[in-house]
């Protein structure tokens, strides 16, 4: 699975320009979905059909990660640069972008008088290499993603856009080992996730699916000084009860718990005081859905070394498959 | 029903956003006599629906009040010295302010009473102690042992406010949870003045969930059920302590029609007219932009819906002493029935019509 | 002197309170369309039928509504006192000029003189709730029978032409709305061309949301006014855009990320026509785009702007070959648009 892991995290795909994205994940799903398509926003929707029975359900896991888009070109050739979902400033200094043309450059800041503070965006600048607007490689308006190779160490796996690429694995790994399912199982590969849970409402609104689970990171309190958080990596699947953006489905908070403990997975219970999730978009589509999200636990979320447990993975992709594989009563 | 009575079944009823299956079941035992037919739908709103007498397919006005209120959630579970407390986080727009020292519900495997509480000021942080209580500060301290609340709480439990509703002078009384059980008491008092009075429209009336964090019911029932017209009802501003400006209404004044982005001309003045036909008197009440209700989410479910929106003053809103006047409520609710009785047929183009005629100037 | 731009931009309409601007479109556009209606929040919304050569169904979005202010109370001097409606900079308010309620009662902005300031207030902005509008009432009583809590203010500028730039109030987004006139003016679009004359953008992008829902297009296409930053500046950054370069496209804003496949058609078709065009610097902002985009399954959508100087101010500027460019744009891009243009792999 770490080849899996690998190829997707390491790929091109910040918010809105996801095409790459879909070209990777599609080979992965085509033997074992019964259907594919892309959507108007661009969502890649792979449907396993039910065997009759059950409910219609939407899995959504987002293929975009955050990244950065060029404002503009100051006459020295250097890009200023907007962001591209959650960026975090303080984690720019050095750090590595791709343009979708290949081209690299580096982040750093323009003289800092004061360094016990974190600066604006406006106050980093990309070099591409270029002295001038005239050979300059790159334009105003173009995205770039960050670049960090993939490290597995032990159980922990390290890399940027881990938020969501290994929601992806879930859904890629639940897809391939969920045998049979009353339920009509539409796995969404989201786009815009990061910038608004955006591809996930469309999605969910064209599907109108009865049950909704996203498959996400979220944020961890065992580390040196964390904000308190009962979630810790190693622990198990997180099953989210709220976050900032939703309060999860009561009945389907209680039959995550049910399935976790009927098939021995370990899980903890999660609430989130910051972020959310496309389970945010699919509870408000339409008429409502009944929605919630198994969270991968996940260290220095929105850095260049989103960290992961292999075992919560494992964890999430069981708990998935034995909610999908048994009926759903809310 | 004596509305007292009545107030006091609505918001003694425990019924954070996200938990109000049991606040569904009461509105559902209170409603039931007066509608055809009642559902709990995807997310959780509860749907009445009396029909009207005009030959279907019937116009449908919508009723949205909201059920939920707001509340605590268990983030995480601590032990001191043996005991165990809780480490909450808000559930919608909590006055943190005022919430030391309250009593609260802890609805775990079972439900468990216990107290808001924080260490001293002068045992907190330096930079913290001049400053409300915040979340890092605050537990909830339920008087058991670690070994009693691991058996009976986990991450992820609701948590609700407790405070019996109390009668005040004359017709004032002040509780929790008042917004918004003020406004379905409101609805109820509606259905019970539409008993033997005819009335041509379907009337949807919904208890909707999860305002406080999303306006999640309003957005949903009103995309499920279609309807031609809608109406929120919410609780606004009463004047008081702090609040006596032009967006704060006297308690006891009656109820405020509320006028602004969020409402359509043509259902503000249905309700005024209604209001003169029962010689009731109410205050207009202005939102420029966001009217912070119901009615935001209503009006743009699909093609969008024409949307009214109706207020009842309220003193000390969000905290667990939220005071009313009863005959606000009562007039509420009979000014919705009014409306209702009022509408007819043609009502729907003559309110889009109204959007091009020139005004006369 | 262009007098669609001068009778659309005088013409008042404040979010949510457009009629007067609705029924004006209604009238420029009659005869040139096959059927209009108007909707539960006072969208306008029109049908121009095509000579059936596509099958797409594509709209084309204009709002009609403009910043302003509401009036929530009357002082017993007879002052008014007012909220704002849409997004101001508070620096703006004071010492303008505006009209009132359906009536257009003139009125002005006024506060504390500034003789009666302490030193230290002298220099800090005054807030909205500090300002009262005056219309000359003597008391309550005189203010009460002239205008009504409720009733919306909008700033008075009478249109100009300055050579190749005109100042005016509300090309925010009346020389949009005049752009998509111009637009079902011209003969017939090989597609049904569905407009929305749409309300309340400047309090949350409203009106388009349920227009877009009900006309369920294919494509979308917004025309906006987008501030332009150039004026003098001695740092290196971006002006957003300028007057004079030529349209500008949206690439990316704060809510929304434009159709990738429609912003190449757009700036393809600008080059194969020789009109200028310019790249609008992404970021802040946003436009009706964000919410047709997100509407039903999800409708490509994307946005080209006619600069304009001064935005929510009453003394917007704009360049006339900017506008006449957007018009020239967005009819290029709609002719050569076909089902190709948004296919997928």
């Amino acid at each position: 699975m770490n080849e899996l892991i690998k190829k997707l995290v390491e790929a091109y795909g910040p918010s809105g320009f996801e095409d790459g994205m879909r070209d990777l994940i599609r080979p992965e799903i085509e033997a074992y979905a019964d259907e594919i398509s892309v959507d108007a926003l661009g969502n890649l929707i792979a449907v396993k059909k039910g065997s009759g029975g059950g409910l219609k359900v939407m899995i959504a896991a987002h293929m975009d990660e955050i990244g950065v888009m060029v404002t503009h070109i100051t006459q020295d050739g250097f890009l200023r640069f907007t962001n591209i979902g959650g960026v975090l400033p303080h984690n720019l200094m050095g750090s590595r972008v791709q343009f979708a043309n290949g081209v690299i450059g580096v982040i750093s800041s323009d003289r800092l008088e004061d360094r016990s503070k974190i600066h604006p965006l406006t106050k980093f600048f990309i070099d591409v290499g270029a002295s001038s607007p005239d050979d300059c490689p790159v334009g105003v308006g173009d995205a770039a993603g960050f670049i960090r190779p993939f490290l597995a160490q032990g159980k922990r796996l390290t890399a940027k856009a881990m938020d969501d690429r290994i929601g992806c694995v879930v859904a890629i790994e639940t897809l391939k080992r969920l045998k049979t399912t009353p339920h009509d199982v539409y796995f969404a590969f989201t786009v815009q996730e990061e910038v608004g849970v955006r591809g996930a409402m469309t999605a969910a609104n064209h599907l109108d699916p009865d049950v909704g689970i996203a498959l996400d990171v979220t944020l961890t309190g065992d580390v040196p000084e964390a904000r308190p958080m009962a979630i810790s990596l190693g622990q198990g699947a997180a099953i989210k009860v709220k976050d900032s953006g939703m309060i999860a489905h009561a009945g389907l908070v209680r039959l995550m718990k049910q399935r976790a403990e009927a098939a021995q997975i370990s899980y903890q219970l999660e609430v989130l005081d910051g972020g959310s999730t496309d389970a945010r978009s699919m509870q408000i589509a339409n008429g409502g859905t009944a929605a919630g999200c198994i969270s991968i636990p996940c260290r220095y979320v929105h850095s260049q070394s989103e960290t992961v447990d292999a075992d919560d993975v494992e964890s999430c992709i069981k708990l998935l498959v034995e909610i999908l594989a048994n009926p759903i009563n809310l | 029903m004596d509305t007292f009575k009545l107030l006091q079944t609505l918001t003694e009823t425990a019924a954070p956003s996200g938990r109000e299956q049991q606040i569904a079941q009461v509105i559902t035992e209170l409603w039931e006599p007066y509608v055809d037919s009642l559902s709990i739908d995807r997310v959780g709103s509860l749907i009445a629906v009396k029909n009207g007498r005009a030959p279907a397919p019937r116009p449908r006005l919508l009723l949205a009040a909201h059920m939920d209120e707001i509340g605590l959630m268990v983030r995480q579970v601590v032990e001191h010295a043996g005991n165990g407390f809780l480490r909450v986080t808000n559930v919608g727009g909590v006055d943190i302010r005022q919430i030391y020292a309250q009593l609260v519900t802890v609805h775990g495997r079972k439900d468990l009473h216990g107290v808001m509480a924080s260490l001293p000021p002068h045992m907190l942080p330096d930079e913290r102690s001049d400053k409300p209580f915040g979340y890092e500060d605050l537990v909830i301290d339920l008087g058991l042992s670690m070994a009693e609340v691991q058996a009976n709480v986990s991450v992820g439990d609701f948590v609700s406010f407790r405070q019996p509703l109390r009668k005040l002078q004359g017709k004032r009384v002040s509780g929790k949870a008042l917004d918004n059980r003020a406004s379905v008491a409101a609805v109820t008092v509606c259905l019970e003045y539409l008993q033997g009075r005819a009335h041509d429209w379907d009337v949807v009336a919904v208890a909707t969930v999860q305002e406080e964090t999303r306006l999640l019911g309003a957005y949903t029932s009103a995309f499920a059920q279609r309807p031609s017209a809608a109406v929120a009802i919410d609780v606004t501003f009463g004047k008081g302590p702090g609040a006596n400006d032009e967006n704060a209404f006297e308690l006891g004044g009656g109820p405020t029609i509320d006028i602004g982005p969020n409402v359509h001309p043509g259902m503000y003045q249905a309700l005024q007219d209604a209001a003169d036909a029962l010689e009731m008197s109410v205050n207009t009440a202005t939102h420029a932009r966001y009217s912070g209700t119901d009615a935001f989410g209503l009006q743009i479910a699909r093609e969008g819906i024409p949307t009214g929106l109706v207020g009842i003053p309220l003193r000390y809103m969000h905290t667990m002493v939220e005071s009313v006047d009863m005959k606000d409520v009562e007039r509420t609710g009979r000014l919705l029935g009014e409306l209702i009785v009022r509408l007819d047929a043609k009502f729907i183009d003559t309110i889009t019509a109204a959007m091009m005629e020139a005004d006369k100037s | 002197m262009n007098e669609l731009l001068k009778n659309l931009t005088e013409a008042v309409g404040v979010s949510s309170n457009e009629k007067e601007v609705r029924l004006l479109i209604r009238d420029l556009i009659a005869n040139y369309v096959d059927e209009w209606h108007v909707d539960a929040l006072g969208n306008l919304l029109a049908l121009k039928k095509g000579t059936g050569a596509s099958p797409l169904r594509v709209l084309v979005d204009a709002h009609m509504d403009e910043v302003g202010l509401m009036i929530t109370d009357i002082d017993s001097n007879g002052t008014l006192k007012f909220e704002g409606v849409g997004g101001f900079n508070d620096r703006t308010l004071l010492g303008k000029v505006v009209q009132v309620g359906p009536k257009k009662i003139t009125g002005v902005i006024g506060a504390r003189p500034v003789h009666l300031l302490e030193a230290n207030q002298r220099n800090s902005v005054v807030k909205i709730d500090a300002m009262r509008i005056d219309i000359g009432a003597k008391n309550k009583d005189a203010a009460s029978g002239k205008v009504k809590v409720g009733e919306f203010a909008a700033f008075v500028t009478e249109y100009e032409e300055l050579g190749v730039t005109a100042v005016g109030k509300a090309f925010d987004d009346r020389a949009g709305c005049a752009a998509l006139v111009e637009l079902l003016r011209a003969r017939p679009y090989p597609f049904d061309l569905y407009a929305s004359f749409s309300v309340q953008e400047e309090v949350g992008l409203r009106g388009a949301e349920v227009a877009a829902y009900g006309i369920n297009p294919d494509v979308a296409l917004v025309l906006e006014c987008t501030p332009a930053y150039d004026l003098p500046n001695e740092n290196d950054v971006s002006s957003n855009v300028a007057l004079g370069k030529g349209p500008s496209i949206y690439v990316m804003d704060r809510v929304t990320i434009q159709d990738p496949r429609l912003v190449g058609h757009i700036t393809r078709t600008a080059v194969a026509n020789g009109i200028p065009f310019q790249i609008r610097q992404p970021g802040g902002g946003g436009t009706n785009t964000a919410v047709i985009q997100r509407t039903r399954g999800g409708i490509p959508a994307a946005t080209i702007a006619v600069p304009g100087r001064h935005a929510h101010t009453p003394t917007m500027i704009i360049n006339l070959e900017d506008y006449a460019n957007v018009i020239k744009l967005a009819e290029a891009t709609l002719r050569s648009l076909t089902p190709d243009v948004i296919k997928r792999n």
